[in-house]
Parts: structure tokens; sequence; C-alpha cells
């Protein structure tokens, strides 16, 4: 015995250099991914489904072998939707040496875009806000990569305008949330009002959000609205569904922003039968009949476990899954462009402004990123509540985007 | 600190009167002074530096609201609201008129100070509960101001980017350089709260804490003196609003949310109503103790749960561990961290001789 000891050291040490000089032929490098996330803030609601449709895609690809042979680690860091915390995730990011950061919660995009822009890391923000971000050379290091609310506004208009046939005369509601996020989109829908020569008029539902009987009665009986835009958070959406309903007003005249259009959105309303005709926006697709997620499943059922629960939430689950992806999608043009793995932020920025014709099966709309434009065209998508479900009533399509971009430049020029 | 302050003789008031009459609690300070300005900045990751950053504009914080609430017995749950007067005072400034920062960072302090002043005025009439729900108005209205009034807040967003500071044509940009920028404010506000609770201001707050109608009789005019603290601990509120604008490079609506005025009356309350050092380690635990449960949580949480739902469990669990170890501390001692500390320093001042 004691005389094998120091061969059995001598075969481990051979068996380890082998091993290590295997590994660096390879020189498969570890990526690193910020996720910031919120799974018991203010918009625990929305994390809890959509972080995991995050984790899962990753997972799928590194089992899969990686990105082009490197894998992939994913740090979830859940930040309550509070700036400090969300700040000290970041530093953490950046110590990790994290390429890419999946940026969570409009106060927290505001908070960290300095550092991302100084520190050359690309921060990703879909549905969070800036629509001045948009413009990739005003904020390099910014990617919306889905419809911001300017987009979502234009979409709005051209989607009722599609509804009603022709604006010309017809009046419109505007009914948001009073924080910033409500407001963002008003100059947008204000210039398409001139444009289009429809009446607007704009309904604040203060915070937080779950009285809103005045406003409701004042579109649908004083206004009497040929058509409604909602833009409402958390539990406001469903309690707007409500009131309509209430007083009686067709859901099929109404179109929520991306924020009101989720399944728990329809079931705290009263259920789907309730929101039947309810129409909602979505910039991820809608549904569990996409490749990808059946390989998600798949990975799952491999494992010996059921899928997961969340996947059931389809609309902020399948976001997760587009939000990775992108970001996936991104780290492999880098990756492309440098094989050995040692990429850094400014390559995965790069790698973001190569995508185009990525639709991961449609579940991602057709986005094409350019150094320009960070949002990627603004593409969304409508359904409609129908019979159970969410019914597909438009392809990806974006609308007035000359008047998008004049207010982006607006935006840009000012600062 | 642990002093032993026996021999030690003063011979002329001023010794008697100063801000540390023990050698060794001048020694004491002078080595915090060397490891938090030599030692620490130059030693750790900037990772670190980050979170001492948001620690020390936490202190900042946290001893304003403990002039008004520990110091003299007056509530606001509008600080958040205050912090936002001075950020948006100062990043206008700024902005528009290219202010740097010595000048834009008091502006901001005083302008959130004379807010503060007239929110306080309902504290000459109301106590207590009552005088909380009128600053909670006072919260209210100004973030709907600063919501809706874009003259204010630059635009429908409601955010106004900052510059970064700069000093002798240095830009104070990386963590390590912020916090050099924070730590000279966090000192001045430290040493600028210990003199005023010796002056003649401070007796005046704390009399009128232990009960105001024998601190008027006595010639202490209250009117004036809480609407000092209402202005001196909102001028504190409004200089950390402008640490946090420079800090985050932007001055934002969302950042100031009546969240914040509790978080900051938590600090407090933990640390201990009434004392510097209680702000201080009040500020250290909200701000750390959430960050230090999650690396716990990560090391071992593994350990007893599923990958998958350790990332479910983590942020729930940080959120019951850390208001259940508020309740601990709380219950352990309910005059705050910094009587627990000082129960400990008595407790070794004697030892092993207790009697």
């Amino acid at each position: 015995m004691r005389r094998s000891f120091p061969r059995l050291i001598g075969a481990a040490v051979a068996v380890w250099t082998t091993l290590a000089s295997v590994a660096s032929a390879t020189a498969s490098h570890e990526i690193v991914m910020g996720f910031l996330c919120d799974r018991t803030g203010a918009t625990q609601t929305v994390g809890v489904n959509m972080c995991p449709g995050a984790q899962d895609y990753v997972r799928l690809v590194n089992a899969k072998g990686g990105v082009e042979g490197h894998k992939i680690r994913l740090i979830e860091i859940d930040h309550e939707y509070k700036v400090p915390p969300a700040v000290e995730a970041y530093e953490r990011y950046k110590k990790e040496g994290a390429v890419v950061i999946a940026v969570y919660g409009t106060p927290i995009v505001y908070a960290l875009t300095q550092r991302l822009t100084e520190d050359r890391i690309p921060g990703t923000t879909p549905g969070f806000g800036r629509g001045d971000a948009t413009d990739g050379t005003r904020y390099p290091y910014i990617f919306p990569i889905a419809a911001t609310y300017w987009s979502q506004g234009a979409a709005a208009v051209d989607f009722a305008r599609k509804q009603l046939g022709g604006l010309k005369g017809k009046k419109i509601a505007y009914i948001f949330y009073d924080n910033p996020a409500g407001r963002e989109p008003i100059p947008v829908i204000e210039d398409l009002s001139a444009q289009e020569g429809f009446q607007l008029k704009t309904f604040a539902v203060p915070p937080p959000g779950v009285e809103m009987g005045a406003q409701v009665l004042d579109i649908a009986q004083r206004y009497h609205a040929d058509f409604v835009i909602a833009h409402l958070f958390g539990r406001s959406p469903s309690v707007s569904i409500k009131e309509f309903k209430r007083v009686g007003y067709p859901l099929r005249k109404v179109v929520s922003f991306v924020w009101g259009s989720a399944e728990a959105d329809v079931e705290a309303a009263g259920g789907w039968s309730a929101a039947e005709g309810y129409h909602v926006m979505q910039f991820a697709g809608v549904g569990t009949d996409y490749p990808v997620l059946n390989e998600i499943r798949e990975m799952y059922k491999k494992e010996g476990k059921p899928a997961p629960k969340e996947m059931a939430s389809t609309v902020y689950y399948n976001r997760g899954v587009v939000w990775a992806a992108v970001q996936v999608e991104a780290v492999r043009n880098a990756l492309k462009a440098k094989p050995d793995g040692r990429i850094t932020g400014e390559d995965v920025k790069k790698g973001f402004e190569k995508i185009a014709s990525f639709t991961l099966g449609g579940l991602v709309p057709p986005l094409k990123i350019t150094p320009n434009d960070h949002e990627g065209g603004g593409l969304v998508q409508i359904y409609q509540v129908k019979g159970g479900q969410f019914a597909k009533v438009t392809d990806w399509f974006s609308a007035y985007n000359d008047v998008v971009g004049k207010h982006i430049k607006a935006a840009s020029a000012k600062k | 600190m642990i002093h032993r302050e026996c021999g030690v003789l003063k011979t002329t008031y001023e010794a008697d009167m100063a801000l540390y009459p023990l050698p060794i609690a001048r020694w004491t300070v002078a080595a915090l002074a060397v490891l938090f300005l030599l030692v620490l900045p130059f030693s750790v990751h900037e990772y670190y530096l980050s979170i001492v950053n948001l620690v020390a504009i936490a202190v900042v914080g946290a001893l304003g609201l403990n002039i008004l609430v520990g110091y003299t017995g007056q509530i606001s749950i509008g600080h958040g609201a205050f912090m936002s007067v001075g950020a948006y005072t100062a990043a206008n400034f700024a902005v528009r008129l290219g202010a740097p920062f010595w000048l834009a960072l008091p502006l901001g302090g005083v302008m959130a100070a004379i807010i503060g002043a007239i929110v306080g005025i309902p504290s000459l009439r109301i106590k207590g509960l009552y005088l909380a729900i009128a600053t909670l108005a006072g919260q209210l209205i100004i973030e709907w101001t600063i919501n809706h009034v874009t003259w204010i807040s630059g635009g429908v967003q409601a955010s106004i980017e900052m510059p970064r500071p700069s000093f002798l044509g240095l830009t104070i940009a990386s963590q390590r350089e912020m916090y050099f920028f924070l730590m000279f404010f966090v000192v001045a506000a430290l040493v600028g709260t210990l003199n005023l609770m010796r002056s003649r201001i401070g007796r005046a707050f704390i009399a009128i804490r232990d009960h105001d109608i024998a601190a008027e009789i006595i010639g202490i005019n209250i009117f004036r003196y809480k609407l000092l603290a209402f202005a001196i601990s909102s001028f504190y509120a409004g200089v950390t609003g402008v640490l946090y604008t420079y800090y985050l490079g932007i001055a934002n609506y969302e950042q100031f949310q009546i969240t914040v005025s509790i978080d900051y009356l938590a600090m407090i309350i933990i640390g201990g109503l009434g004392s510097v050092l209680g702000s201080v380690f009040g500020a250290i635990f909200v701000t750390l103790l959430p960050i230090a449960i999650r690396y716990a949580m990560e090391a071992l949480g593994g350990l007893v749960f599923s990958q998958a739902s350790v990332l479910n469990i983590i942020p729930n669990l940080r959120l019951i561990l850390f208001g259940a170890l508020i309740i601990f501390f709380l219950v352990v001692e309910p005059e705050g961290l910094n009587r627990l500390w000082r129960n400990i320093r008595n407790y070794f001042r004697v030892w092993p001789f207790a009697y």
C-alpha cells in the first residue's frame, strides 16, 4: 500500500496534466451573462414566470453543448424592483466578467444606463422603457430589443385604424397608469391624432391603479370612445377589464399594451369568458406550440421531471425565453468573430447589431438590430381573448415608423 | 469603542468639551480614518467599494432622519420625497446652468431644507401618528409634482441625466473615485451631526423630544426649533438625494418613492433612535444584510433545495430572513443596534472583573 501511494499521485498528476492540456486545446471559455430579476418586488407576478423562461432557455443551450462550444453561466440576482440592490448586483456582474446584462425594471434601466455605457457592457431592456434608447448612436450600450412604448403607441393607433376602418373624426381614449412609463407614449399618440385626424382624450389612473371606475365610466358613457388604448401595469389591467365589463363597454374595442396582456390579467379579471374580445399586444410569441418550447419540455422529460408550472403562463414565460435567446444570439455572433471565447461587452454589442432574421420558430419577432436601431424594428403582434385562449389577430407589424423616428431624433437632439 | 477612561485628567474647559475627550478615543478615530481612507480603498476590488458606496449614501440619509426622528422626536415619512427635491434641484442646476457639484450639491440641500420646513409646519400642532400622516401627504404631493411638472422633471419620463462630478479637472466616475467623493460627505455629515447635538440647537431638539411643554416653559422657541429640525434633517436628505444622483448619473422619479422613506425609517429604528453611531449601524445593517443573506443562500441553498427552486427560494427567503432578523434584534434590544453595542462594550469594560 505504502509503495503504491506515490505512484497513484503520479498517475493522478499525469491524468490531470493531460486533461488540462486537452481543456486548453479546445479552449472552452465560460460566458457570463447577468440577469436581473424581480421575483419578490412590485412586479413579482411578471418575474416569477419570466425569469424561469430565461433560465430554462440557457440550460437548454448548455445542454446542447453551449454556444459555439462555450458554456453560458447565467447569474440571476433578484433586486426586489429596488435600485440599490440592482446597483450592487450590477457591480457583481462586472466583477464576474459579464459580457451582457438583462436589465429588469424601468427605474433600474435608468439607474444603470450611465454605468453600462461607461463600462461598455450591453444591457437589454425589453419592454422596460426608454423609447429614446432606440437610437444606438445616442445610447450605444442600451438595447431595448423589443417594441418600446413609443412603437407600441404607434402600433395601437394603427390597430385601431384597421379595426375602425379609418380614424378620421373617430374618438380614441388613452387610459394609462399615471407614472413616467404610462405617460411616455402620449406625445407619439398626440402627433398621430393630428396626422390622422382623430380625437384623443387621455385618462390617468393614479397609483396604485386599482381604482378607475370614474375614468372607465367617463370613457364609455360621456366621451363615447370608439376605441380604447390601455397602458396599465400590475393589478390595474385586470381591474380595467372588470370595469369595462361592468359599464357594458365592448372589450373588442380595447387594446392593451404589453404589460396588461398576460394570462394572469385575464384570470384576475374574472376568467376567460369574462374577458372575451379583449385585445392584447405582445412582443414575443404566445402559446405553447413553438419548437424551442418543445425542446425545453423534452429536456425536462429526459431529466425525469415534469415541465415547469411556469410554462403555463405562456406570455411571460415566452418573453423570458425570447429575452435570453436574443442575448444568446448576440453572444453567438460575437463568438463567431472571436472563436476563442474571450469576448468582451464590445464584441457582444457588435453581435447584437448583427442580429437579423433570428425568429426561433416564430417565437421571436423578425428583429433587425442595427447600430442605429437598437429596438430592432419595434414589432408587435396583437392577440385577442377568444374561447378560453389568446388567438392571434395580426402577424408581426410596426406602424408609423416615421412619427416614432421623429420623436427618437428629437430626444437625441435634446440631450 | 472600548475605552478605559481612568486616569484622564482635564485642566481646561476646552479639553473637557472636546469631541473625543479620551486619548484612546482619538486613537480609535484616527485608526478608523486610516482604515477607511488609506487601507480599504486600495486593498479591495471595486465591487466591494460599490457596496460601501451604497452604505455611505444611506449613512448620510439615516443621519439626517435621525436628527428629526431620534433627536427631536418628530416623525417623517416624507424623506424619500425630500431626497427627490434635492436630486432634481441639483440636476436642473447642473444640466441647465452647468453648475459644478460643489454648487449644485448645497443648492439641492437648501431647496430640500426649504421644502422640508414647509412640510414640517403641521408638526407645530400635531404629533406622532398624525404627524406621520401629514408628512405622508408631503411625500405624495412632492411625488405628484415631480411626476407632472415637466419643467422640474425634465420631460414626461421624469428623469434628468446628470454629468459626472468633476473636481480640479478630475472626473469622478469609477467606484473608487466615487468612494472618496462620498466619504468626504459621510465624514462631514458625521462630524456635523456630532457637533450639532452638542450645541445649543441640539440640546433644544432633545428637550423638545423629551417633553415639548417643559421645553417651551424653560424658554425654547418650539416653533423655531421644530422647523429648524425639519430643515436640517431635510437638508441631509436633499444632500443624500444629490449624492445618489451623482452616484447613479441620473435623477429619476422612481428612485425616491415612499418605500425609500420607509427603508430609512427602518434603518434608524434598527440602528437606534437618537444616536449617530446607531444611524451608521442601521444603514450598514439594512444595506448589507440582504446581500449577505443572498451570498449565504447561494452557498448553502443548493444543499437543501433543487437548483431550479433555489432561484425562487433565495429572494423570498431573503425577505423572510431579513424581517425575522429585524424582529430578532429589536426583541433582543428594543433600543437598537447602538444600545446592543454599548451593552457589549460596557461588559468588556470591566471584564474580567465584573461586579
